[in-house]
Parts: C-alpha cells; structure tokens; sequence
C-alpha cells in the first residue's frame, strides 16, 4: 500500500514538474504533507541535503522520502515514478512530435505554465521564510533568531550579487547558516 | 553493448560530479557529449535544452534522456537515464540510513535549525532570478501574481487545493488567450 501511494505521489510530481530544479518543490511539499510522510521542518532539511549533494533536488528528495517510508524498495519505486513521465515524454517526442513542440499552440500553454509555477515557487519561498520568523497562523511565535538570520543570510546572499558580480554557490550558502545556526542554538 | 555501457558510465560520471542538479550539468553534459565524445553536434545540443526545459522532469535527465535516445533509441535513453540518476541515488540511499539519527546529535540538529532558514531564502530566490529572466508581457505577469496569491492563501490557510489545479487553469487561459489572439488577426486580414 505504502509504496503503491509512493508510485502514484511520486509520478504526479513527475508529470508537474516544469521550470528547473526548484519547480518541482512545491508540489513536493504538497504530496509529501498530503501523505504525512514528512512535516515541514524535516521537508527543508532535505531540500538542503539535495541541494548538497549530486543530482537533481527531485530525484534526491524521492530517493530519501521512498527509502525513510519504506526502505530500499521504497527508494527504488519512487526514483523511477518520479523519472517515468519525462521518460515516456521524451521518448514520444523524439520519435513523432519533435516540431509540434515548437509551434506556438504548445508554446502558448508551456507559456502559462511557467508563468504559473514562477508565482507557486516564489509563494512557497515566502510562505517558508514567514513560518520560520513568525509561525504559522494557527501557532504564530515570533522568533527573533530566525529573523535576523534571515535578513543576514539575505544580505550576504544578495549583497555578494552586488559586490563580486557572482552568485554564491548554494551550498555555500546552506553551509554558513549551518554554522549560524550551531552558534545561536548551541551545541549540546 | 558497448555504447550502451559507455552512455551508462559516461552519464555516471555527469551524475556523480554535478551538485544543485539542473543548469549545473548542462556544461558538463556539452563539454562530454559534444566536444569529447561527438555525439551529438553543437546544434542538436541546443536544441535538447530548449526541449528539454518544456517538458516535465529535470533538465539534465531530460538531455541524458534525449541523449541516450539519439545514440541508441529506447535502451540508450534508458541507460544513459540509470547512469545519471544511480550516483546520486546510492548517496542518498546511505544518508537516508542514518540521518534520522544524526539529527539526534545537538549540535547537528542546530545546525540544520540554520540551514532551514537558508532553504526559504533560495527558494525566493530562484523564482526572483526567473522573473527577472522571463518576458514581461502582462499576460505572463497576470498568471504569476494570481498563482502567488493563490499559493499563498492556500498555504496561511491551509486550504484543500491542489497547485496542479492551479497550473492547468493557467495553461487553460495561456491558450484561450493565444487562440483569441489568432481569431483576432484572421479577422483582420479578412
């Protein structure tokens, strides 16, 4: 049953996963808080440590939910259903419909997709950084740590956008507010 | 056999040295299949990304797939596919074993207490680099408010909607519109 709900979670993500490595993390969030395998807190844990680690954000977060659920079977059933829909998609499209793609009827829909998932990506980022200052509505808690750990790391993140022109790696990034976080939460 | 095993080690290799995923391994996956391996040219390269991105799943499995395919039709796509996903997923089959009890130590659990808040910061700030990448025309800007708002309301609280729901009513009204668009200038021509 378990993986079954595996195969059918991870397929949807899948099918629905247009605009890069954070677009499929939305709908991540919502199948996974659906099903109760993971909650909030543990969710951004592992999209930290798929963001550290090789490969794609959404292969690595339904190897991790697949294997914690349901060991390596789990794992293996959620890989492949979150790969099976590009899968078929492309082997469709190589063999018959390599220039419909390019006309301007699917470009129009790929259009309003992306457009879409830019606005479900940007909510989901804001609606993160709001639970972790304030709470959610039904529990609000000011926390002031996480609140000035937040402006910090902004800064630093987009101040380095200003000062040396380049992008910090995200993992540098993860990296440092790691250690940020050991200093104000404490060791042992 | 042999350019099966190759496009699976070679895309091993993509798979084990691209961290963050995605854009990350277009210019290893360029470097290897065009420059050293000649599988593909400069062109069709191009090409596959563009593809690529419209369609579901990450962008460097689509190009491994796409690939893969080229060489070899369906077994080639399927091996290059295992080779760029088996690095990562043994990686993190064996953290999945022991994290839980790792965040058990303090220190480590404080730590990702930081980490998390780093996590909704590059979640905005991958949707604002694809608003300052993408056309601004006010079609585009309408549907990625509206969804934002909606998401929005949705998650504060915590109502019963999916954002699958949300995608298709966009890509709905993106064609509705074009093909009004296209009504439109028949019209005029007549």
């Amino acid at each position: 049953m378990i993986l079954l709900e595996l195969f059918l979670g991870f397929l949807l993500i899948g099918c629905f996963s247009f605009g890069g490595a954070y677009g499929a993390i939305p709908l991540i969030r919502e199948v996974v808080l659906y099903f109760g395998w993971l909650d909030d807190e543990k969710l951004s844990y592992m999209i930290a440590v798929s963001e550290s680690t090789p490969g794609p954000i959404m292969v690595n977060m339904a190897t991790y939910i697949g294997s914690s659920r349901a060991g390596v079977p789990g794992a293996v059933i959620a890989t492949a259903a979150v790969v099976l829909p590009a899968f078929l998609i492309v082997i469709v499209i190589t063999a018959a419909l390599k220039n419909v793609i390019k006309k301007d009827a699917p470009q129009a829909v790929l259009k309003g997709l992306k457009s879409c998932v830019i606005g479900i990506i940007l909510a989901t980022g804001v609606y993160m950084i709001l639970t972790n200052c304030v709470g959610s509505i039904n529990s609000i808690s000011v926390d002031i740590a996480a609140i000035c750990l937040t402006a910090g790391l902004s800064v630093f993140r987009f101040g380095t956008k200003k000062v040396i022109k380049k992008d910090v790696s995200p993992v540098i990034l993860i990296f440092l507010a790691g250690i940020a976080g050991v200093l104000i939460y404490g060791w042992n | 056999m042999k350019t099966l095993f190759d496009l699976f080690l070679t895309f091993a290799r993509i798979g084990l040295f691209t961290f963050g995923g995605g854009y990350a391994m277009i210019p290893l996956i360029e470097s290897t299949c065009v420059v050293k391996k000649e599988w593909i040219t400069h062109d069709e390269m191009m090409d596959i990304t563009v593809i690529a991105e419209s369609t579901p799943g990450p962008v460097a499995i689509n190009c491994a797939m796409y690939v893969g395919m080229k060489k070899k039709g369906i077994p080639g796509a399927a091996a290059a596919t295992l080779g760029v996903i088996l690095p990562s997923f043994l990686i993190i089959l064996l953290i999945s074993f022991f994290f839980d009890r790792f965040l058990e130590i303090k220190w480590v659990s404080s730590a990702f207490r930081g980490i998390k808040i780093a996590v909704g910061i590059l979640i905005a700030d991958a949707a604002v680099r694809m608003i300052l990448k993408t056309e601004k025309k006010p079609l585009n800007i309408t549907i990625a408010a509206v969804s934002f708002a909606a998401v929005m309301l949705i998650n504060v609280f915590a109502l019963r909607l999916s954002s699958v729901v949300i995608m298709l009513a966009a890509a709905a009204v993106s064609l509705a519109v074009y093909l009004a668009g296209r009504r439109k200038e028949k019209g005029a021509k007549k």
